[in-house]
């Protein structure tokens, strides 16, 4: 277990500048996500943290060594690849102990971790097939538990659940937190997911195009967005993002709709930012238009038409409307968030 | 009251012809489809073979047709030094080429598996000795080897490494390992091409594991690419072993089997003996006593090597 550090990392291909000088400072046992869209280099910034790639510029510490120029192997690190990297020719238990092996670990000390590692992951009865004979989430067992028999420091997720069905990504997203939690080791994982770093991670890094946007607890995300992109990145559905700018004694979105705003609210605010699920029916709200009603079981969401502008909604109750049919709803004032013209969170 | 039937029309179902329904009968359809490929195989290869097997039980010449021996043409052969002596060197010119063409294929591949700039251009030149006809490879070695204008020969003598020319092909055995080297000079981009495209199947994230559970590269070559790379590698072994075994055009154009018969492989003797030799009957022989090595080569190296449990997938039983 240990601290993780990145200090201003740079990464360069050619010309193309992949990550603009990042800070992450990651707690020991902390489980950190770095989500962000495709390209925004997240799995960069992991794998430099592996070693698998070089570091242009700053820094990279693992339990308060510098390690830029050490190899991958004498990082104290384990990985477990997008698509488990198991080696097809050897059986589970040959996956597991190939680290051991390499560094010539006496064979009942072998025998002993990779039975210890299968008992976690529930792979007792797995450990003398190939790969090729296991399902998806078995793979991906196989490669976590390739990464437990070493004892890391630090375990790195490079978007482990992709390759997954959707029921199976749900079991493994709860399985992998409550072993990170077990082993208490610190953990970094990479995802472009943001349900998945909602529900997995105890700090979350949001990146976009190279830089990192907002670091912080899931909630604290979810509660105080810092920007437009976190805003709209962070929550599903996605929170309704309304240009406009503050003026009749409200919010005047470019598509003509007047919506209030919380007292003593910043006349700069060029976006009115309210989640759908913060938006409440209302017999004295802003009067809208149902575009289309769906239905989910434990919510309602509407979307609706107000002026020219389009607004999600996401309700508790039960909304009978048909599209056409006129609804009010009203913001939770105290839950709107205003940003400026720069994009940025207003106080 | 007057009912009013509408006319009943029923479709007369028309009976087929005796022709669609000769088409429609999946025997006659199964031979028809079949008997052109089957007269082609028949024609090109499988009577060509059996001649040449016939041929080998009789003593025909050329120009007088013969008669059934049996074994005769063997039992002659078994006694006969350069019968045996070509068997010997075709062995060794096929096990030491093979050896040669492997280890620097393989060591070709893995280069030029490497980022390397120019990459294509390099695999392109690469595959250069494959592309040129034998047969001009062959003369070009030929002068290469020739006694008296050897390049080899003048650029050691002008560097003072040796004192008169090298003899590279008049005795017995520098003529061997001249043959042997210019074979692999030939067989090399084969291998090397092959062998790299087996290298591109092996997914990157495999030796990145690797890496991170810390495999030093030769490890890496020796848990990942060499297992990885086995299935390939006994496919390209088989034909190469086959084509290799086989070889005819650089032996007969730069040697043509000797000096003194000691560089015939069993291909240039069957055909030293049967065609000018005109004893139609001993040279069949010879090329039939090849058959049964090519099919232990072929044997060994595909169920030796090819097929692996981790390949198949499904149970493990």
């Amino acid at each position: 277990m240990a601290t993780v550090s990145v200090r201003q990392a740079k990464k360069v291909f050619g010309s193309t500048k992949i990550l603009h000088g990042v800070d992450v400072e990651i707690a020991d046992g902390e489980f950190v996500v770095l989500v962000g869209p495709s390209g925004c280099g997240k799995s960069t910034l992991l794998r430099m943290i592996a070693g698998l790639e070089n570091i242009s510029g700053g820094e990279i510490a693992i339990g308060g060594r510098v390690v830029n120029n050490v190899p991958p192997k004498d990082r104290d690190i384990a990985m477990v690849f997008q698509n488990y990297a198991l080696y097809p020719h050897m059986t589970v238990r040959e996956n597991m102990a190939f680290s051991m092996k390499l560094a010539k670990a006496p064979a009942d000390v072998m025998e002993e971790e990779v039975k210890r590692a299968a008992k976690i992951l529930g792979l007792d009865a797995l450990l003398d097939r190939y790969p090729r004979q296991l399902s998806g989430g078995q793979r991906q067992r196989v490669a976590m538990g390739r990464a437990i028999v070493r004892h890391p420091q630090v375990f790195l997720f490079d978007e482990p659940l992709s390759n997954l069905d959707a029921k199976l990504r749900v079991q493994m997203r709860s399985e992998i937190k409550e072993l990170q939690q077990r082993l208490a080791t610190t953990t970094i994982y990479v995802t472009h997911d943001q349900i998945e770093a909602m529900t997995m991670a105890d700090q979350i890094v949001v990146m976009n195009g190279g830089r990192i946007e907002q670091a912080g607890a899931p909630l604290a995300l979810y509660d105080r967005p810092a920007n437009l992109f976190v805003a709209g990145f962070i929550g599903s559905p996605a929170m309704n993002l309304l240009p406009g700018r503050v003026a009749d004694g409200g919010f005047r979105t470019d598509g003509g709709a007047l919506l209030p705003l919380p007292p003593g609210a910043n006349a700069q605010a060029a976006t009115y930012g309210i989640r759908p699920e913060h938006l409440m029916l209302a017999d004295d709200g802003v009067e809208g238009t149902i575009v289309l009603v769906e239905p989910t079981g434990s919510e309602t969401q509407v979307t609706l038409r107000i002026g020219e502008t389009q607004i999600i909604g996401a309700f508790r109750e039960r909304v009978q409307g048909r599209p056409g049919d006129l609804l009010r709803v009203a913001p939770d004032l105290s839950l709107v968030h205003l940003f400026g013209p720069d994009g940025n969170r207003l106080p | 009251m007057s009912a009013t039937t509408a006319p009943v029309w029923t479709k007369t179902r028309q009976q087929p012809g005796a022709l669609a329904r000769l088409f429609d009968n999946k025997a006659f359809l199964i031979i028809v489809c079949l008997a052109p490929a089957v007269g082609l195989l028949m024609t090109f290869l499988t009577y060509p073979l059996g001649l040449g097997i016939w041929l080998a039980f009789t003593d025909t010449t050329i120009g007088r047709p013969g008669i059934w021996v049996g074994i005769e043409n063997f039992e002659f052969l078994m006694e006969d030094p350069i019968f045996l002596n070509s068997v010997f060197y075709s062995v060794f010119y096929t096990a030491v080429a093979t050896f040669g063409k492997f280890g620097l294929g393989l060591w070709l591949a893995l280069l030029l598996n490497q980022h390397l700039p120019m990459k294509s251009l390099l695999r392109a030149i690469i595959l250069l000795p494959w592309i040129v006809p034998t047969v001009l490879s062959a003369i070009a070695f030929w002068w290469i080897y020739d006694p008296q204008f050897s390049i080899i020969s003048y650029l050691s003598m002008k560097m003072g490494l040796t004192e008169g020319p090298i003899d590279f092909i008049n005795t017995a055995w520098p003529a061997r390992w001249s043959l042997i080297f210019a074979n692999i000079w030939r067989g090399i981009p084969f291998v090397a091409i092959s062998l790299l495209a087996g290298l591109q199947t092996i997914s990157p994230s495999l030796y990145e594991a690797a890496l991170l559970d810390g495999a030093t590269p030769w490890q890496r070559f020796r848990h990942i690419t060499f297992p990885m790379l086995m299935p390939i590698l006994a496919i390209v072994m088989t034909f190469s072993i086959i084509f290799t075994f086989t070889d005819f055009q650089l032996v007969y154009a730069i040697t043509r089997g000797g000096p003194v018969n000691s560089t015939h492989l069993m291909a240039t003797l069957a055909f030293q003996r049967g065609i000018p030799g005109g004893q139609l009957g001993e040279g069949a022989a010879i090329a039939v006593a090849m058959i049964p090595f090519l099919v232990f080569a072929t044997l060994f190296s595909y169920f030796g090597l090819a097929r692996r449990k981790w390949q198949q997938g499904e149970s493990n039983d």
